[in-house]
């Protein structure tokens, strides 16, 4: 599947149940309210999708999955989960 | 996948599927959507600009600072070897201030620095994105029933959409970050009309109360050398004609010229 990182790029992930993992751990965080697990766990997640390698940049699909950028605070990961969302409407 | 992607996923979905369906032509909706593209770029050079522009007004700002510390720093040294320990410690206590206003300049600077490398990385590849589009709506107009091309200018645009939907939040966050600086230089500017930082202020061209009282020193110590180079010519000492000529502007003791004690 392509999953991108907002402001950074579009990657190939191959391992769809690992990043379903990842993303649990990330969600774990939310719920503790632990700004820092949080980012520990986001950091891990993002690492994970890099570590599948961009695609080419004139390649013209879209993303299975959009993730917030890597500086997303918890309370903005909050929202991008149950709110109004990160990208202006 | 439920989670953290869900929201955006789905806005940026609905934002691309509204841009596909202002048009019906399928060369119409490729044109529209090359436009809209092109478009965006634009925004992003402007955007680009904008920080660069705020960027360099903070580093304007952090070279006036940077001069008023080392004035600071020379008015402590001239006020302490004068004696005047107060002076240096008001001069030292501002320099303090400013030093701390730099800081937060520096932090400000790094972090529009990291926003305008953001837009320029978003602009290339939105850049890329757009020149591979339209190779392919050339080839989707020249190749595909009005069916099929449908399918292929969704995909198609589905990248492209995505691309600018980031680079409209890189552009948000840019926009969020340098109102940020400008509501707290407002705030600073309050500040100073209230005098709280007169020492900054007063740094570029103006002369503070430190200014006058180190020219009123430096002026006061000139009279005490030439005083110093009199008596030695003079060959008298003592305090009392020294105390007559601070006061008396450079005139002579009175016991030293007689006649004057006509007027």
């Amino acid at each position: 599947m392509i999953v991108r990182i907002s402001m950074e790029d579009q990657y190939e992930v191959q391992d769809e149940a690992k990043l379903h993992e990842f993303d649990s751990a990330a969600h774990a965080a939310i719920d503790g309210d632990d700004e820092a697990a949080f980012h520990a766990a986001y950091e891990q997640l993002l690492a994970f999708v890099r570590a599948g390698g961009p695609v080419d940049d004139d390649h013209l699909g879209g993303s299975d999955l959009i993730l917030p950028p890597a500086d997303v605070s918890l309370a903005e990961a909050r929202t991008e989960f149950s709110g109004e969302g990160l990208l202006p409407g | 996948m439920p989670g953290l992607s869900g929201r955006m996923s789905t806005v940026v979905k609905s934002k691309i599927s509204k841009m596909l369906d202002k048009a019906e032509d399928p060369a119409e909706t490729l044109d529209y959507s090359y436009q809209k593209q092109l478009e965006q770029l634009q925004n992003v050079k402007k955007g680009i600009a904008d920080v660069v522009t705020a960027k360099k007004r903070l580093q304007a700002q952090e070279g006036t600072i940077q001069q008023g510390i080392v004035k600071l720093d020379t008015q402590a040294r001239q006020a302490l070897a004068a004696g005047k320990e107060d002076l240096a410690r008001t001069a030292l206590e501002r320099k303090n201030g400013a030093q701390t206003e730099l800081q937060t300049l520096d932090q400000q600077i790094t972090d529009l620095q990291t926003q305008q490398d953001q837009l320029i990385d978003s602009e290339q590849k939105l850049r890329a994105k757009i020149e591979a589009f339209r190779t392919k709506k050339e080839v989707i107009k020249a190749q595909y029933s009005a069916a099929e091309a449908q399918v292929k200018i969704s995909e198609a645009a589905t990248g492209v959409g995505e691309q600018m939907a980031d680079v409209g939040l890189a552009m948000q966050r840019a926009v969020d970050k340098t109102e940020q600086m400008k509501a707290r230089a407002g705030a600073v500017q309050e500040l100073e009309a209230a005098g709280t930082f007169d020492d900054l202020t007063a740094l570029g061209s103006g002369e503070d109360d430190i200014d006058r009282q180190l020219r009123e020193l430096s002026s006061g110590s000139a009279v005490d050398d030439e005083l110093s180079k009199m008596k030695a010519e003079l060959g008298t000492g003592g305090l009392a004609p020294v105390r007559e000529l601070r006061s008396g502007s450079g005139e002579p003791p009175a016991d030293a010229a007689p006649e004057e004690s006509a007027s």
